[in-house]
C-alpha cells in the first residue's frame, strides 16, 4: 500500500496548487502576526482565516485530484492491489501533502510567534481540519462519476460546514430562545468540525470571557482534560467516518 | 531609654495632679521600656499627646484608642491580632495613626473585625500604614473629615464570603481616601452612604469582587485611580452626582466583569478615563444625565453596553480602538447621543476635509444585537456566518437601531 | 484459462451485459468486436475486476475472481485512454508499477520500452507527453510483467504507424509464446494477421464466438472486415 502512497505524494507535492497554497498560508500568517500588535490577537485573526481557507482548499483540491486521477485509479485497480488499499493510499497521499503544506505555511509562523499550548492546539486543529476535508472530498468524489456534479457537491459541503450550518444554528437559537440551549449546543457543535475546532481554540484565548455564560458552560466541558480528549476523538471520528464510508462505496463501485 | 520613660511617667503624674495638660507630652513605647505595650501608653496618655512606638511585635489583643492621641510607628512596629481580634479600634476624634504594620486580624464574619476601625469619630488620620492579612482592612463607620492616606493593604482572600473589604466606609462624610494600594480583598474600596468625599490616586488590584464598590454615596469624586484585574471591575450604583476623572480601568476580564458598572446613576461625569482590556468597558443600566467625554476605550470586549433603560447619556469626544464590539444595547429605543467620537472601525470618507466623516457611523453591529437578544449565539463568535451578517447589515440596516449613530464621527483619533 | 459463466450487468436501464458466457484459452488471440455500447469494455472491465457483475461468475485458472486481487498479477492491461498523475515522470510511473508487482516473481519484458525509445525520456513528466507517447507508456507497462494474459483496449488508437507495427509484432510474438490475448478494436483490418478467434457482441449479448477460420469459410470472405460486415447484414 505504501508503494502507491509514495508516488501519489511525490505527484501532489510537485503540484503548483499545493505550492501556491503553502505560500498563501505563509504570507497570510506572517502578515497577520506582524500587523496585529500582540501575537495573541494575531492568532485570533489567523484562526478565522484558517477556518476559512483550510477546509476550502482541502476539499476542492482533493475532489479535483480524485476526478483527474480516474484513469490512473482504473489502472491501479487492474493491478494486483486491494481496492481498499488503493483508496487509502490516495487518502494518505492527499492528506500527508496537504497537512505538510499547512504545517509549513501556517504551522511554522504560529510556532515562531506563539510557541505555547494554544499555538500547538491551533496547529493540531488545522491538521485535523485538513484530514477531515480530504475525507469529505473523497466521500463526494466517490458518490458520482460526473466531475462537475462532484465538484459542485464538494463546494456545497464546504459552504454547508462553513456558513449554512451556522445559519441553521442561529435559526435554532431563536426558535428555542426560551429554553436553556447551552448543553444541546455542545452536542450540535460536535456536528460541525469547523465549529468544534473554532470553539476549542477560542476557549483557550482570553476572548473566551466575551462568550459569557455560554462560554463558561463550554469551558466547563472543553476546558477540562477529558473534554479536550473527547472533542479530539470527535474530530478523529470526523476523519474516520467519511473515509470509511467512501472506502465502502469505492469497494463496490463500477469503474 | 529607661530614664526618658521614667521622666515621662513622672510628667503624667504631675499632669494628672494639676489637671489638664498645659503642653502635649510624648511617650515612647518599646519592648525594653516599662511601657512595653501600646495600650499601656494610651491609658496613661492624655488628649493631644504623642506616642512613639519602636519597632518590634506587639500583641495588644484589641488595641483601643479612645483619646485624641497621635501614634507614630518608627521602623514599622508590628501590631498583631493573632487571627482573633480586631487589631486597632479608634473611638476618639483627632486620632492619628502613622507608620504601623497591622497584621492578622480576626476572621469572624458577624462582627466584621478590621485591621483598623474608626467608630463614630471625626478628623482621624490613618496614614503610611501597612496592613497584611486582615479581614477588613481600614473600616470607617459614622466617620467624618477623616484622611486615609498612603496605606498599603494586602490580603489573601480566596472567596467572596471569606474576606472583607479593603477600605470600607459606611455612613460617613467628607472622607479623603488618597494614595492607598489595596489588593486581595473582597472589594478594594467600598463606599455605602458616604457623601462629599474624594478617592484620589489609589491603586486597587486583584480584589475578588470590585476594585471600587460605590452605593448610595452622593456627590463624591474619584480621580486618577487605577483599578485593574479585579474580579468584576468597578461598580457605582444608586447614586447621583459622581465625578469620575482620569481613572484607569483595565484587565477586568471575566464572565461578569466590567470596567465600570453603572446602575441607577444620574447627573454624573465620566471624563478622561482609560478603559483597556475589560470584558465590558462601561455597562450602564438605568443611567440618566451622564456625560461620557474624552475617554479612551481600547481592546475591550464591549466598549459600552448601554441598556434601553438609560436616557440622556451623552457620549462624545471619546476614542474607540480595537474593541470587539463598540456599543451594544438591548432595545430599539435610543434616548442617548453618540456624536463626535473617533471609531477605529469607521470606514467613511471626508470630502470637505473638516476632519468629520460625511456619513454617520453606526457603532452597533448586527451580531452585537443578536447576542443581546440571545446570549448563546455567542457560540458563533468569529464564524464566517457572523462576518457575512455584519457585512450585509452594513449595507442594508434592518435589525440595528437606526437612530443609534454618530452623526459626526471623527476621522482621526483625539489626543487624550 | 478464463471462463466466463452467465454474467449479467445492468447500468440503470441499460443492459450492459446480458447472460454472457465464454471460454478463453491460452495461445489464443481473441478479438472483441461489436458496435459502440455493445458491452465490450464492460466485459473487459468485468474480467479485470473493475466492474462487478450482478450475476454469474468469472473463473481465472478455475478460481473465481470475486473478492480476489492476486490473479491480476498474471494480467497485463493496456487501457483505452492512458492518463497518469500529471507530475509523475515516466520513470516514476514505471518504478511504481515495478514496486506494486515486486512480490510477484516474474521475468520483466522491457522490449517495448526499448523499441518505443522510452528509456531516453524517463525524466519527462506525464503532463508534457502527447497522447501517442502516453499510449506507448501504457503498452510498455502492459507487457512489462510478462503476464499470462494480455488485455488490450483499442491498443493502436493514437499510435503512429511505426509504433503500431511494433506493437502488432509484439502481440503476435506473445501469442506464439502461448499467452491469451484479448483485444478490442474498431480497426478490423489491423486484426487480420493476429487474431485466432472472434467474439462478436451486440446490445450486451454475445452473438457468436468463433474461430476465425470457421468464420471465413462460413462467409466466404478472406478479409475479416468483410466477413464481419456480412455477418452483421445477416442479422
Amino acid at each position: 500500500m505504501n508503494k502507491v502512497i509514495k508516488y501519489v505524494f511525490i505527484d501532489i507535492v510537485r503540484n503548483r496548487i499545493v505550492l501556491a497554497y503553502t505560500i498563501l498560508l505563509s504570507i497570510i500568517s506572517f502578515s497577520v502576526f506582524s500587523l496585529e500588535d500582540t501575537s495573541a490577537k494575531g492568532l485570533l485573526s489567523l484562526l478565522n482565516l484558517i477556518l476559512f481557507i483550510v477546509p476550502l482548499v482541502s476539499i476542492i483540491f482533493s475532489t479535483i485530484y480524485i476526478y483527474n486521477s480516474s484513469e490512473f485509479i482504473e489502472l491501479l485497480v487492474s493491478q494486483p492491489l486491494m481496492r481498499k488499499n488503493i483508496w487509502l493510499s490516495l487518502f494518505s497521499g492527499l492528506s500527508i501533502s496537504l497537512t505538510l503544506a499547512f504545517l509549513i505555511g501556517a504551522g511554522v509562523p504560529i510556532m515562531i510567534y506563539q510557541p505555547n499550548a494554544t499555538g500547538c492546539i491551533m496547529v493540531v486543529m488545522g491538521c485535523l481540519l485538513s484530514l477531515i476535508f480530504v475525507a469529505i472530498a473523497m466521500m463526494s468524489a466517490v458518490s458520482t462519476r460526473d466531475k462537475a456534479k462532484g465538484i459542485g457537491a464538494a463546494i456545497f459541503l464546504w459552504l454547508y460546514f462553513a456558513v449554512i450550518f451556522d445559519g441553521l444554528v442561529l435559526f435554532l437559537l431563536f426558535q428555542f430562545e426560551d429554553y436553556p440551549l447551552e448543553k444541546p449546543m455542545m452536542v450540535i457543535s460536535a456536528l460541525n468540525p469547523i465549529d468544534l475546532s473554532r470553539i476549542i481554540v477560542l476557549l483557550r484565548l482570553d476572548v473566551s470571557a466575551l462568550m459569557g455564560y455560554t462560554g463558561a458552560v463550554f469551558k466547563g466541558f472543553f476546558g477540562t482534560q477529558s473534554g479536550f480528549v473527547v472533542s479530539l476523538l470527535v474530530l478523529i471520528l470526523w476523519v474516520a467516518a467519511p473515509l470509511a464510508w467512501s472506502v465502502y462505496k469505492f469497494d463496490k463501485k463500477d469503474l | 531609654m529607661r530614664l526618658i520613660s521614667l521622666l515621662h511617667l513622672f510628667s503624667i503624674v504631675l499632669f494628672s495632679i494639676t489637671g489638664a495638660p498645659l503642653i502635649a507630652a510624648t511617650y515612647q513605647v518599646s519592648k525594653l521600656s516599662p511601657a512595653s505595650s501600646i495600650q499601656q501608653a494610651i491609658n496613661i496618655s492624655a488628649n493631644g499627646d504623642t506616642i512613639i512606638v519602636a519597632s518590634g511585635v506587639y500583641y495588644e489583643k484589641n488595641l483601643i484608642i479612645n483619646k485624641s492621641v497621635t501614634l507614630i510607628g518608627v521602623g514599622y512596629p508590628i501590631v498583631d491580632g493573632e487571627g482573633k481580634y480586631e487589631v486597632v479600634s479608634i473611638k476618639s476624634n483627632f486620632v492619628k495613626l502613622d507608620g504601623f504594620k497591622v497584621q492578622h486580624s480576626g476572621y469572624a464574619t458577624l462582627q466584621d473585625p478590621a485591621g483598623i476601625k474608626i467608630y463614630d469619630a471625626h478628623n482621624v488620620t490613618i496614614c503610611n500604614n501597612v496592613l497584611d492579612d486582615t479581614f477588613f482592612g481600614i473600616y470607617a463607620q459614622y466617620a467624618k473629615n477623616c484622611v486615609i492616606k498612603n496605606n498599603r493593604l494586602t490580603s489573601y482572600g480566596k472567596e467572596e464570603q471569606q474576606i472583607g473589604n479593603g477600605i470600607h466606609c459606611w455612613k460617613s462624610d467628607s472622607m479623603q481616601i488618597i494614595g492607598n494600594t489595596v489588593s486581595g480583598h473582597r472589594d478594594g474600596i467600598y463606599f455605602e452612604f458616604v457623601t462629599n468625599s474624594i478617592i484620589w490616586r489609589n491603586i486597587s488590584t486583584k480584589n475578588i469582587r470590585y476594585g471600587l464598590h460605590f452605593m448610595f454615596s452622593h456627590n463624591d469624586s474619584y480621580i486618577t485611580n487605577i483599578f485593574s484585574k479585579n474580579g468584576a471591575g468597578v461598580a457605582v450604583m444608586f447614586t447621583h452626582g459622581v465625578r469620575m476623572f482620569n481613572n484607569t480601568f483595565e484587565e477586568n476580564w471575566g464572565d461578569a466583569a466590567y470596567g465600570l458598572l453603572l446602575k441607577e446613576i444620574s447627573d454624573s461625569y465620566i471624563d478622561g478615563n482609560h478603559f483597556k482590556k475589560n470584558t465590558s468597558g462601561i455597562f450602564m443600566e438605568g443611567a440618566s444625565r451622564i456625560t461620557v467625554k474624552r475617554n479612551t476605550f481600547e481592546n475591550n470586549g464591549w466598549a459600552i453596553k448601554i441598556q434601553a433603560s438609560c436616557m440622556d447619556v451623552t457620549v462624545t469626544q471619546n476614542n474607540f480602538f480595537g474593541n470587539t464590539f463598540d456599543v451594544a444595547t438591548n432595545g430599539s429605543l435610543v434616548l442617548n447621543t453618540f456624536n463626535g467620537n473617533y471609531w477605529d472601525k469607521y470606514d467613511g470618507y471626508d470630502l470637505n476635509r473638516d476632519k468629520i466623516g460625511d456619513i454617520p457611523y453606526h457603532p452597533i453591529s448586527m451580531y452585537a444585537m443578536i447576542i443581546e437578544k440571545n446570549p448563546p449565539a455567542m457560540i458563533l463568535y468569529r464564524s464566517i456566518m457572523v462576518a457575512l451578517l455584519d457585512k450585509t447589515e452594513k449595507i442594508l440596516p434592518t435589525l440595528t437601531p437606526e437612530n443609534l449613530k454618530d452623526e459626526k464621527p471623527l476621522m482621526k483619533p483625539l489626543r487624550l | 484459462m478464463i471462463t466466463i459463466d452467465k454474467i449479467s450487468k445492468q447500468f440503470g436501464q441499460l443492459n450492459a451485459l446480458d447472460d454472457v458466457s465464454a471460454q478463453c484459452d491460452s495461445g489464443e488471440c481473441i478479438a472483441l468486436i461489436g458496435p459502440n455500447g455493445s458491452g465490450k469494455t464492460t466485459l473487459i472491465k468485468s474480467i479485470l475486476g473493475m466492474v462487478v457483475p450482478d450475476s454469474g461468475t468469472i473463473l481465472f485458472n478455475n478460481k473465481s475472481i470475486a473478492h480476489d486481487c492476486s490473479y491480476r498479477a498474471n494480467i497485463g492491461y493496456m487501457p483505452q485512454i492512458g492518463r497518469y498523475p500529471d507530475n509523475m515522470t515516466i520513470g516514476q510511473v514505471i518504478d511504481m508499477m515495478k514496486d506494486i508487482r515486486r512480490s510477484h516473481t516474474q521475468i520483466r519484458d522491457e522490449e517495448l520500452l526499448e523499441q518505443f525509445d522510452l528509456k531516453s525520456i524517463l525524466g519527462k513528466r506525464m503532463s508534457t507527453l502527447s497522447g501517442g507517447t502516453r499510449q506507448k507508456v501504457s503498452a510498455a507497462l502492459a507487457f512489462l510483467f510478462n503476464g499470462d494474459v494480455l488485455i488490450l483496449d483499442e491498443p493502436t488508437a493514437g499510435l503512429d504507424p511505426v509504433a503500431s507495427e511494433i506493437l502488432k509484432e509484439k502481440i503476435i510474438k506473445q501469442k506464439q509464446a502461448g499467452k491469451l490475448i484479448l483485444i478490442t478494436s474498431h480497426i478490423l483490418s489491423e486484426l487480420d494477421d493476429m487474431v485466432t478467434q472472434i467474439i462478436y457482441m451486440q446490445d450486451g449479448k454475445l452473438r457468436f464466438h468463433k474461430q476465425i477460420e470457421a468464420l471465413r469459410t462460413e462467409t466466404g470472405e478472406i478479409k475479416l472486415s468483410r466477413a464481419i460486415a456480412s455477418v452483421m447484414l445477416q442479422n
